[in-house]
């Protein structure tokens, strides 16, 4: 017992060593699929929501059921063929070192980026849009219909607000379900991240990394759902009203 | 207990109650077609293929779609048609029992631990909990690197590991139905646990469950998928999707359709498994859409 997460097998050197710059990268990655994901799924699923069943819905949400049942490998592989090979815009996998510099990562980490953000986003955005749904349909809204709040007003004070609070807690899951799809999806295009050393200490025996990422992943996914559930605690007084209750 | 003629009725009367009303939506019945049509490719395609789904061709290497090779040749010679047409038998047949088991275990474990209440179902759901955090392609990869990859092993390891979130479901519809009356007059009868669970909770739960099972299919078949795509699934030269797209993904620039034909039919499956169950749990009055897939 040390305290430390000890020597790697194969590679000869500390685990906190072989990990730092994994960790940056995935950071890096998920970081930014997350600032794109997030919004992108707010205005998505609220639009859905408002026009429900008319046109816009109907695109979006076909697109958002294709985007979260097909695996992550195929759309990433789809987007590789598409903008990679057919279309030259960008490269289609990450030929930097392990431990190179945001600006060297910058052209390279626009598709995977892409590819995570895109299911992330399709499965915010649907539960998002279920959430606003029910919101509408509840009695207090249709109050504030009845008493003549103007359309737009009603929309952010009254049904956003409680609309996205249970949601938090489902993206917060959904990310740390998306955990596994990060590992297939760095996979995919090389990318320096955690994921990939999964795949590589797994396939090398290398346990003590494989113990090491096991310990870093559900820590990671502890630490998101005791983060969310702490938010909903904060933003909605009527739980904490419940709890003292108890 | 003995189900009579009536109940078996009854219960065929339900099944096909449910199809229909699953068939007349639109999105249920392009789900259920697609299905049934994988279903009935999966049973009939080893006697319709044109070639051998392992002989290798060097002289073959990389042909274009022809009249021949009707989805071209892949990296070794081997033709792209037959290895597709071949490549979701294992899936399906793994992941479907494989969910089945989950069901099992999942949906019995949950409801003793609804039932019962107390310390076990306290420590039963913690240690649930506790295998939730780990994601499940570390825990994938670990158990079949440390197992191997037979379908003997894959079919039990993905049945256990997919099953945890069932725990949780019946569990959950356990405790709906445990309040009721008629739970408390079927225990003022005097009727014992099990005449409980089989008489009075297992038809209230059943649909959650069953909804939750069909769901786990889908996503079984996707992490299936990802591990035979990273080369911890079916072991070559066996055909399969996942292996397909990851063998020809190399050389994608120069044989595009070696990579879009596996696409093709693992998209196509998942997307039909997806809309089924949806339409399936629509058809049994349960929404989905504000769950998180864990």
């Amino acid at each position: 017992m040390q305290g430390n997460f000890g020597y790697s097998l194969s590679g000869q050197m500390p685990i906190t060593e072989v990990l730092g710059p994994r960790v940056k990268n995935s950071l890096i990655l998920a970081s930014a699929a997350i600032i794109i994901g997030i919004p992108t799924a707010l205005i998505l699923g609220i639009i859905t929501a408002l026009w429900r069943d008319k046109f816009p819905d109907i695109i979006i949400s076909t697109i958002a059921i294709f985007s979260m049942t097909i695996p992550e490998f195929i759309s990433a592989t789809l987007l590789i063929l598409v903008v990679a090979i057919w279309l030259e815009w960008l490269p289609g996998i990450v030929i930097v070192s392990t431990d190179a510099t945001f600006l060297e990562l910058l052209p390279n980490i626009i598709l995977p980026v892409i590819a995570i953000a895109m299911i992330m986003t399709a499965h915010m955005a649907r539960m998002v849009r279920s959430s606003v749904i029910q919101v509408m349909a509840s009695d207090y809204v249709q109050m504030a219909i009845l008493k003549g709040v103007p359309y737009w007003k009603m929309v952010f004070k009254h049904v956003l607000p409680n609309a996205l609070l249970p949601a938090i807690n489902v993206v917060a899951l959904t990310i740390a379900w998306l955990l596994g799809g990060v590992v297939v999806t760095e996979v995919v295009f090389n990318y320096p991240g955690l994921g990939r050393l999964v795949i590589e200490s797994i396939s090398n025996r290398d346990l003590p990394v494989v113990q090491a990422l096991a310990i870093i992943l559900a820590s990671i996914y502890v630490s998101i759902n005791l983060i969310a559930d702490l938010m909903t605690l904060m933003l909605n007084p009527r739980l904490k009203s419940m709890q003292i209750r108890k | 207990m003995e189900i009579n003629k009536e109940d078996k009725k009854n219960i065929i009367n339900k099944i096909s109650e449910v199809l229909i009303t699953m068939a007349s939506k639109p999105s249920g019945f392009i789900g259920l077609a697609i299905l049934i049509f994988h279903v009935i490719l999966a049973i009939s395609s080893p006697w319709f293929v044109p070639y051998d789904y392992k002989a290798i061709n060097p002289s073959l290497m990389l042909q274009a779609p022809s009249a021949d090779f009707w989805f071209g040749t892949d990296s070794l010679g081997r033709d792209v048609f037959t290895r597709t047409a071949l490549g979701g038998r294992t899936a399906l047949v793994v992941t479907f029992f494989g969910s089945l088991i989950a069901l099992l275990w999942g949906g019995l474990l949950g409801i003793f631990c609804g039932l019962v209440g107390g310390k076990i179902d306290d420590v039963v759901m913690r240690i649930v909990d506790a295998f939730l955090s780990i994601p499940w392609i570390l825990a994938m990869l670990l158990i079949v690197s440390l197992l191997g990859t037979t379908t003997e092993v894959l079919i039990p390891a993905l049945g256990f590991f997919y099953g945890k979130g069932i725990v949780r479901v019946a569990r959950a519809a356990t405790h709906d139905v445990i309040a009721k009356d008629y739970i408390l007059s079927a225990k003022a009868r005097g009727h014992n646990n099990l005449s409980i669970i089989w008489n009075e909770i297992l038809p209230n739960v059943r649909d959650a469950i069953l909804v939750e099972g069909a769901m786990r299919w889908s996503w079984m078949l996707l992490g299936f998928s990802s591990l035979s795509f990273l080369g911890f699934g079916v072991s070559p030269p066996t055909p399969d999707w996942g292996l397909m797209i990851s063998n020809a993904r190399g050389l994608m620039s120069f044989a595009w359709w070696a990579v879009i034909a596996p696409i093709v039919g693992l998209s196509s499956l998942i997307i039909g498994i997806n809309l089924t169950a949806d339409a399936f749990a629509k058809a049994l009055g349960i929404d989905r859409s504000t769950k998180a897939p864990v």
